[in-house]
This record gives C-alpha cells, sequence and structure tokens, in this order.
C-alpha cells in the first residue's frame, strides 16, 4: 500500500522564501534552498515551491533556482506559479521538477492541462486550485468557489466540478488549497477536501490551514487526502517534519519513517 | 566512470546529480560507441516503450547495451529501463531487449480503489537477498511511479516486491545486471544508498 505523504510547501519570491499571511503581505524567512535541504533530511515526502512573484522576469531565476534544489533534494517536489505554456513545463521538468502545478493559467485555458499532460505524462501535470467558501448558487452548487490571481479573483466556477473537469483534462494530481484555512492554524477545509477526494480517482494534497498535528491526522482520515501539505508551521519551527511524521505514525497512519 | 544512457527518455539528469551526491562520476550519453566501452552502465528512463524501443532501435543503443550486458560489466536498470530489459512490453504489445526471460505486464488492481500509475512511497520487501539490496529493512519505502512492472519469467530472478493489490516485482536480478521499478534517484537517503552500492558492486550475485 501507498503511504500518506507529508508535503511542504515553500513560497519563493526572487529566489527567497518567503510566507503569505491570507494571501495578503509576505514576509521574507530565508534561504529556500538551505529550507529544503533542511525539510528533506528530516523526513519530508515531497516538496512543493510556488513562484508567488511569478512575473515574466524571474522565470530564468526560477530555472536556476529550480536545478540548485535538484542538485540538493533526492525526493520528488514539484514547482508551481506563472506556468502559461507547455514549454514552461517542460523548462521546468527538464531542470529537475519531478512536477510542475498550473493554478490560474489552467482556469483561463483548461487545454493547458492537457497539453501539459501529453508533454511530461499526467503523473507529473498537477492542478492546483484556491477555492473559497460561497454561499452555494446554480452556478456554484458545491458551495465552493474556485478563485484566481493569489486569491484576489472569483471566477464563478464551482471547485466541485473543477476538480473532476481537471482530472477528464489529464490531470494526474490535485492540490486544493482553501483560502479560508489558509494562514488560520485552526485546521485544515475537511468538507472540501474529502467532497473532492472522493469524486476524483486521482490523489488530493490538502492545503491551508495546518496549525497542529493533530490537523494532519484529521486531513488525512476524515478529509480523505492523499497527503498534507504544510508551511508554516515548520518554517517557524513550531514543529519538525519528524515531529509530524512521528505523530501520524503513532496514530496509525502510514507515513514512511525510514529516512 | 558510470554511464548514463541518453535515449530520450525523461529526466535523466536527476540520476547524474544522485551519483555526484553519492562521490560518484557519471556521464550522460547517446554515443552507442561510448555505451559500447562503458565500464559501468545506468539505464533509467521514464515514459513509454514503444516509443522508447524505437529510439533506441534507430541510435543502435539497443546492440551498444546488449553488448555492453553480455560482455559482463555491471548495469542498473530504473523504473522503464527496468522493464524495457525483459523480452518484452504489454505497453503496446512491444518486443523488448531480452537481457532477461520475462516480460512487463500492465496493473490490473481488483481493488478500484487502487489508483493507476502507482505513484508515492511505497515498502520494498527484500525477498532474496542481492548486494544491491543490503541494509535494507522491513518498512522501508521507495519512490515508484509506475503503471506496468516487470514479470521475471522465472522467480529466482525477482529479488524484491512492493505491495500493491498483490505482490509484484520491483526488483530483479540477473547475471550481471540488477533493475529497480522504483526511483533510488527520488528515494531520499536509502536510494542514494543503493546508488552508493551499484558504484562499489563489480556485477556478481552473491553465492546461494
Amino acid at each position: 500500500m501507498l503511504s500518506k505523504r507529508l508535503v511542504v510547501c515553500l513560497d519563493v519570491r526572487g529566489g527567497k522564501l518567503a510566507k503569505s499571511i491570507k494571501f495578503a503581505g509576505t514576509k521574507d524567512i530565508g534561504d529556500p534552498v538551505t529550507k529544503a535541504r533542511q525539510y528533506y533530511e528530516d523526513g519530508v515526502d515531497e516538496l512543493v515551491f510556488y513562484d508567488i512573484t511569478a512575473s515574466r522576469e524571474d522565470r530564468d531565476i526560477m530555472i536556476e533556482f529550480v536545478e540548485k534544489v535538484a542538485s540538493q533534494i533526492f525526493i520528488p517536489f514539484s514547482v508551481g506559479g506563472g506556468i502559461r505554456s507547455v514549454k514552461d513545463a517542460t523548462n521546468l521538468r527538464s531542470a529537475g521538477a519531478e512536477k510542475v502545478n498550473v493554478n490560474t493559467a489552467a482556469v483561463n485555458r483548461p487545454a493547458l492541462i492537457t497539453e501539459i499532460a501529453d508533454a511530461i505524462g499526467s503523473q507529473s501535470a498537477v492542478l492546483s486550485m484556491d477555492v473559497r467558501r460561497v454561499s452555494p448558487t446554480r452556478e456554484i452548487p458545491s458551495g465552493y468557489e474556485i478563485v484566481v490571481n493569489g486569491g484576489l479573483t472569483p471566477t464563478g466556477i464551482d471547485a466541485l466540478g473543477w476538480a473532476k473537469q481537471g482530472e477528464a483534462l489529464g490531470a494526474g494530481e490535485l492540490v486544493i488549497n482553501s483560502i479560508d484555512a489558509d494562514g488560520t492554524k485552526a485546521g485544515y477545509e475537511l468538507k472540501l477536501t474529502r467532497m473532492i477526494a472522493d469524486a476524483v480517482g486521482i490523489p488530493v494534497i490538502a492545503s491551508g490551514g495546518a496549525g497542529k498535528p493533530g490537523h494532519l491526522y484529521d486531513v488525512l482520515t476524515e478529509g480523505h487526502a492523499d497527503a498534507a501539505l504544510v508551511a508554516s508551521i515548520v518554517h517557524y519551527g513550531e514543529y519538525t517534519c519528524r515531529q509530524l511524521k512521528e505523530y501520524l505514525n503513532g496514530h496509525g497512519i502510514k507515513i514512511r519513517m525510514s529516512y | 566512470m558510470i554511464t548514463i544512457i541518453d535515449y530520450n527518455a525523461g529526466n535523466i539528469r536527476s540520476v547524474q546529480r544522485a551519483c555526484a551526491e553519492v562521490g560518484a562520476a557519471a556521464r550522460i550519453t547517446s554515443d552507442p560507441a561510448a555505451v559500447a566501452g562503458a565500464e559501468k552502465l545506468i539505464f533509467p528512463g521514464v515514459g513509454a516503450a514503444p516509443s522508447a524501443m524505437a529510439f533506441l532501435k534507430k541510435t543502435g543503443l539497443d546492440k551498444a547495451l546488449t553488448g555492453a550486458f553480455r560482455s559482463g560489466i555491471p548495469v542498473l536498470g530504473i523504473c522503464l529501463g527496468t522493464q524495457i530489459v525483459l523480452e518484452s512490453s504489454e505497453e503496446g504489445d512491444q518486443p523488448c531487449l531480452g537481457l532477461v526471460p520475462g516480460r512487463t505486464v500492465r496493473f490490473r488492481p481488483k481493488d478500484k480503489a487502487l489508483k493507476i500509475p502507482h505513484m508515492g512511497w511505497n515498502e520494498v520487501r527484500v525477498v532474496k537477498p542481492h548486494p544491491l539490496l543490503d541494509g535494507i529493512k522491513a518498512g522501508d519505502e521507495f519512490y515508484f511511479v509506475h503503471s506496468y512492472y516487470p514479470q521475471p519469467a522465472d522467480k529466482k530472478y525477482v529479488y524484491a516486491v512492493a505491495d500493491y493489490g498483490g505482490d509484484v516485482c520491483c526488483a530483479l536480478g540477473y547475471k550481471n545486471l540488477f533493475a529497480v521499478q522504483f526511483h533510488p534517484e527520488k528515494s531520499g537517503r536509502l536510494g542514494l544508498e543503493m546508488l552508493e552500492r551499484f558504484v562499489r558492486w563489480e556485477g556478481k550475485q552473491d553465492a546461494q
């Protein structure tokens, strides 16, 4: 049986590690390559790097950055932020990223998911989505709406429908990020995560809201997620990856302890 | 010097970087002469068997690799490389290199909750000792990404299995060739240690 995964997300801006709070404002908290290596040695199962500036001029910096990471980290990692074309995706893949994440660009042009899956394989094409709770409407029956541009712009797209469409278009994995839970440390959005995990046949990574080890346990059990993504609780040293995994392992979650 | 065969099948620089991490010099080449003259070969790869075989044939790398294997040098297969050393693959009903008796077959899990590809961390259970598996303990996990798996013709070539809807072969050994379905270059410390053992390996299996 496959293990559940602990995923650490590092937001990168101009080659620096940053942490955003509720999508409003960021602060620099160190060198992402050093941090990534530290998490790698501490047993993280996978890393995600988001290029949060995602501006054109930073593309080359990001490629260099990915190459640096790939020479330090010997576990899978994915890269997202500003990927708009198959060329962006293949460049990142060649630089050493195992997977690439698309978000806003896929909302703007869903065929991008298929193109990337065809070019580098479904298993490497990850669809990341930022989701906000809303009152259910005819357009958004699930009561969860996709938002883009770092959480600023509502799209009128139903999150559940988008998740299923993403799978049909060739995404091999989904990252479900709750804007409501992000930065709160009050726990993951279990209802949202479970609703989507139950509706698709591809792995789901839950994101947003981790504040303590029990939150990871909840989303991997009750939330039906395959992986739990954390950021600030490890970036600020509240918990180490090892502590989180020991807690999960101790509570009966199958997770890699051999590292 | 390790020679890594580049046959247009996936990102093989990660294998070179992992070799560098364990202090082994490795060159990447798609030149059949370099492969034929190699001291030690890694045959990696991610992708589909039909296009990989077409590329190997077109470039003459198929003959170079076969010749190198027959000369007795240590060869390590990884993922698609492992599948292609068998006689055929169910993927596109493709005849393969036939260095090892057996074939590559597709996952057909009865449990529909098991997703294909088999992607993520799973336990590698050693069923027969091999110098490259030394030190792997119960519960040790490696990273997998695949939809097909190797099925050697004789169980005696199976050295380790992984459970995904039943045990499947994830490490096979045949003479001076050892081949794994998982990715040692993406499996953290345990994977690097395996590459380190390959660096030291002279191509002999333990006397049984």
